[in-house]
């Protein structure tokens, strides 16, 4: 038991250090991306490539003083920052880098993850509506609206995969799909399943993944156009530091899902060498194309998004749904 | 039925398009220029403040008939010139601009029938004293060539 309690320490230390190391340097490999779209060098006079940017920003956010709004509800503000930035952590502990490498492998480790997603949600709408800002207020309100929107086709998508791996451990999951990338569950075509609309099934959880995390082109929570900065608007120092490390460890939280659910995991695609270097070479290539898809795409309507959710995602996943549960039945 | 589908499938593929184009400016070169660290070269008809041209032997090509005086509108330059012992010509012997007033309309470059003023290619002018924008064109002459 002490043991285990020692496993999970060390696991829930390595988190935040892997969640805040990444956070920082995703904050750098995002800047430098969007430099490079533009056509610009993005940051580069602070050490080789603008490689120190990250820790001077940290120091820089530190060094501030946070600053209490008055007349903000003082509990719930101070409390949501760390209510982001908690569940971004405590998510690391039970996600599967490779069939060693894992904080505490649960059976239920992907309904963990969602549950503690959800709470992220709660901080959104803490942090909104405790600033005592019209903007926040508003931001919050369509946060929630988004996240509840979203998350009703990833859970369901997140169903269907569930209905294939025939369990809801993150590692069996992972199981399921070794042996070459035509046994991941984007391209099922293994002896029982050969559903070819897993690869919509695929976007479908990038796209919730992307609105879940707040991400452009679904960022309506900080609209900088047109609600100053959103939930965070009243926010300084390493409050609103907080909040820009829990946005980019949900990313690597969204990656390490999308790949565990859909991109076999630790699993090589050509059968070979399976490890943790190939899980960490898929998030990698998935959080680029995030960044990616940041900086092309101007941010959408409130109406475009919810119509995209309600009209879209929710029945094609439904319907895969439906088919994948036809498809196991007969097969 | 088919609308929505071909409305799904359209959007889904415009978005494949975004994403090209946006990849291919990933691994075009950058353009900026890294401004106090690199300058640009300024192109043949930048006009910044007049200066003196520089003529034969080093010596300026004005003969003090003042024409650029009269011609500007808003009194920004102000030269002297006096005969040397012996010479026929009158001499420059002070030519100062007053840039806080001129609004570089050129019209002493026009008027000037000696070739002896032109646009500079200064653009570095950036200062919170009025005293600055006092130019001695004539200090600026023999500064150019030592």
């Amino acid at each position: 038991m002490s043991l285990t309690l020692l496993n999970v320490i060390v696991a829930v230390i390595i988190a935040i250090a892997f969640a805040a190391l990444n956070a920082a340097y995703l904050v750098w490999a995002e800047r430098r991306g969007a430099a490079r779209i533009q056509r610009r060098p993005g940051p580069n006079i602070n050490g080789p490539f603008g490689l120190f940017q990250p820790p001077l920003d940290g120091v820089k956010l530190m060094a501030k003083q946070l600053l209490i709004p008055g007349g903000v509800d003082k509990v719930l503000f101070m409390a949501a920052p760390v209510l982001a930035m908690a569940p971004a952590i405590t998510s690391f502990v039970t996600l599967p880098f490779s069939d060693l490498i894992v904080g505490h492998n649960m059976h239920i480790g992907i309904l963990l993850i969602f549950a503690f997603a959800s709470i992220g949600g709660m901080s959104l709408l803490f942090a909104g509506w405790s600033s005592r800002n019209k903007y926040s207020m508003m931001s919050s309100v369509r946060a929630v609206s988004q996240a509840i929107a979203y998350e009703i086709p990833m859970l369901i998508t997140v169903i269907t995969v569930v209905m294939i791996a025939g369990t809801t451990d993150l590692m069996g999951i992972v199981k399921g799909q070794m042996g070459g990338f035509w046994h991941w569950n984007i391209f099922p075509f293994k002896a029982g399943l050969f559903n070819p609309l897993m690869l919509m099934s695929f976007l479908i959880f990038f796209t919730c993944s992307l609105a879940e995390t707040n991400r452009a082109p679904f960022d309506l929570g900080e609209a900088e156009s047109e609600l100053v900065a959103g939930f965070h608007t009243e926010y300084g120092s390493m409050g609103f530091g907080l909040f820009f490390m829990a946005e980019y460890a949900n990313i690597v939280i969204g990656a390490s899902l999308t790949t565990i659910l859909f991109l076999g995991g630790w699993d090589c695609p050509f059968g070979f060498f399976p490890g943790v270097w190939w899980f960490l070479l898929k998030i990698y290539l998935l959080i680029a194309s995030f960044i990616w898809i940041r900086w092309t795409f101007p941010r959408t309507t409130i109406y475009g998004l919810l119509n995209l959710s309600w009209k879209i995602l929710i029945p094609l996943s439904l319907f895969n749904l439906l088919l994948t549960a036809g498809l196991l039945k007969v097969f | 039925m088919g609308a929505y589908f071909s409305e799904i499938f359209s959007g889904l593929w415009s978005l494949f398009i975004g994403m090209s184009i946006t990849f291919r400016e990933f691994f075009s070169p950058t353009v900026t220029v890294q401004y106090p660290y690199e300058t640009l070269t300024m192109t043949a008809r930048y006009r910044g403040h007049i200066d003196l041209i520089v003529g034969e032997e080093g010596k300026t090509n004005c003969v003090v008939c003042g024409m650029c005086e009269k011609a500007c509108p808003s009194d920004c330059i102000s030269l002297a010139g006096e005969k040397p012992e012996g010479g026929k010509k009158k001499e420059l012997t002070k030519y100062t601009l007053d840039f806080t007033k001129c609004s570089l309309c050129g019209s002493c470059v026009e008027s000037c029938n000696f070739n002896a003023i032109d646009f500079s290619k200064e653009y570095n002018l950036a200062s919170t004293r009025k005293e600055d924008f006092y130019f001695d064109l004539l200090q600026r002459l023999k500064d150019r060539n030592p």
